[in-house]
């Protein structure tokens, strides 16, 4: 239950394009062809859930507070938070250049179609986002952060394959001519955000007009409570 | 400017409009949009990204024949994250509340791809002077933008700029707000911040029709 809410709130609600803008560098540039937006979509799903799990593990065991407590105990209050970008980033960067390897062996077409973009995702927001966000939500269980940086790498996939698509039909409309290309797409991209916002009550909708309710309840008890209180002491007071 | 050449101030000056690293390159867009519901926070990042950006395009500039160019991406990505390493620190210990409110976006500058661009297309190939103009040139017209939209997100999104009310009080109903205004409290949601640049995307390329693009 807890992975299957987890896997919703990554994808829909906490998307990382709708919700955060993360990776929206190479989300505008290669959103021309559905065909190459499949690829890098792909792309960044591998490597969001093999970097956020590692660099999950790279968090607990070396880089928190009283992480390094198996070492032994004269070790138990170091805390190398401090270093965590660098060593991501390190992570991160050495996945990618495997990717790319392993893309360049097996699918040249892909590779050559990807282009430039393939070393781009090192530096694609979203995929540091994953294990930053990782780190800053606290996430328990290593499954968990394999969830979640999966999780998250398919709400990327859906947003950057459903522009893509929007891009293709809207070549044939006419759009006013300073807007065209980059202008239009922003302001598309703000709109199906505002779509996506709607997700948000998937999680949550059940629980707070419950809490609410009951706080407005409290307060009207407060309310008369008070009159109440008030009417006595005039009561009182006339009676002396 | 009597300090620098005719060519030196175009380094500067042409990212700020016609060269624009957000509306004109596309990069750095993912942090630009995420913290500006404010002005305040929208400064300090073009701040740290002034610093990181000045920095480390002299660094690399300084290291560009030693580098081998095969990984020259991880060398980049330890000097930036490096920088940015001593940006949060500083951040930290001296606006702790704004440090907490910027959260996760402080440490994204290291993939701000405005850098890693300007890292590959610039310092790579030219000295440290004239690298350390153009990360400073780009660094302000990311700057530019990024105030623009937290000016406007603020203003019209919560009717104040750094905090102060300045159209008026919305509870005491005095200033505009006593003629009937409303705060758009849209303009604070992220998707408005898309909507703001696209905006200013189709502003900027009205008055300059050498930028429009093709379909």
């Amino acid at each position: 239950m807890e992975h299957l809410e987890l896997f919703f709130k990554s994808v829909f609600v906490d998307n990382m394009v709708f919700a955060y803008f993360l990776g929206m560098c190479s989300y505008l540039a290669v959103s021309k062809k559905v065909s190459t937006a499949v690829g890098l979509g792909a792309a960044v799903i591998f490597v969001l859930t093999v970097t956020v799990p590692l660099n999950w593990l790279l968090d607990t065991y070396i880089l928190q507070e009283g992480a390094l407590t198996w070492l032994g105990p004269d070790f138990a209050d170091y805390d190398l938070s401090f270093l965590s970008f660098i060593l991501f980033i390190a992570t991160i960067a050495t996945m990618v250049q495997l990717v790319e390897i392993v893309v360049e062996r097996f699918s040249p077409a892909l590779y050559n179609s990807l282009g430039i973009f393939l070393p781009l995702i090192a530096v694609n927001c979203a995929i540091l986002g994953g294990s930053l966000f990782m780190q800053s939500r606290e996430i328990e269980t290593f499954t968990l952060a394999l969830n979640y940086g999966f999780s998250s790498g398919i709400g990327w996939f859906l947003a950057i394959l459903a522009i893509a698509a929007i891009r293709e039909k809207i070549r044939y409309s006419n759009v006013p001519a300073p807007l065209r290309g980059l202008g239009i797409t922003f302001i598309i991209t703000g709109l199906m955000a505002i779509g996506f916002m709607s997700f948000g009550g998937m999680l949550t909708g059940g629980d707070e007009p419950v809490e609410q309710e009951a706080q407005s309840a409290v307060i009207i008890e407060n309310v008369e409570e008070e009159k109440e209180s008030a009417v006595e002491t005039a009561v009182s007071e006339i009676k002396n | 400017m009597g300090l620098l050449s005719k060519k030196d101030s175009k380094l500067i000056l042409d990212p700020l409009a016609d060269n624009n690293p957000i509306t004109i390159q596309v990069l750095g867009i993912c942090s630009a949009l995420a913290i500006t519901a404010q002005l305040k926070p929208s400064i300090v990042m073009a701040i740290s990204v002034i610093f990181v950006m000045g920095v480390g395009n002299v660094v690399i500039s300084l290291m560009r024949n030693v580098i081998p160019s095969k990984i020259r991406i991880i060398v980049q990505l330890v000097v930036v994250a490096t920088l940015v390493i001593i940006v949060d620190q500083v951040l930290k210990a001296f606006a702790y509340a704004l440090s907490k409110e910027l959260s996760v976006f402080i440490g994204l500058i290291i993939t701000n791809c405005i850098i890693m661009g300007r890292f590959e297309a610039f310092a790579l190939g030219n000295g440290p002077w004239r690298s350390f103009l153009d990360g400073i040139g780009n660094a302000l017209g990311y700057g530019v933008i990024l105030i623009i939209v937290g000016f406007f997100r603020e203003l019209l999104g919560s009717g104040t700029l750094f905090g102060i009310k300045v159209l008026g009080d919305p509870v005491e109903k005095s200033g505009l707000y006593a003629i009937g205004y409303e705060n758009n409290g849209f303009m604070v949601l992220p998707p408005m911040a898309l909507i703001v640049v696209g905006l200013i995307i189709w502003v900027q390329r009205s008055k300059n029709k050498a930028l429009i693009e093709e379909n």
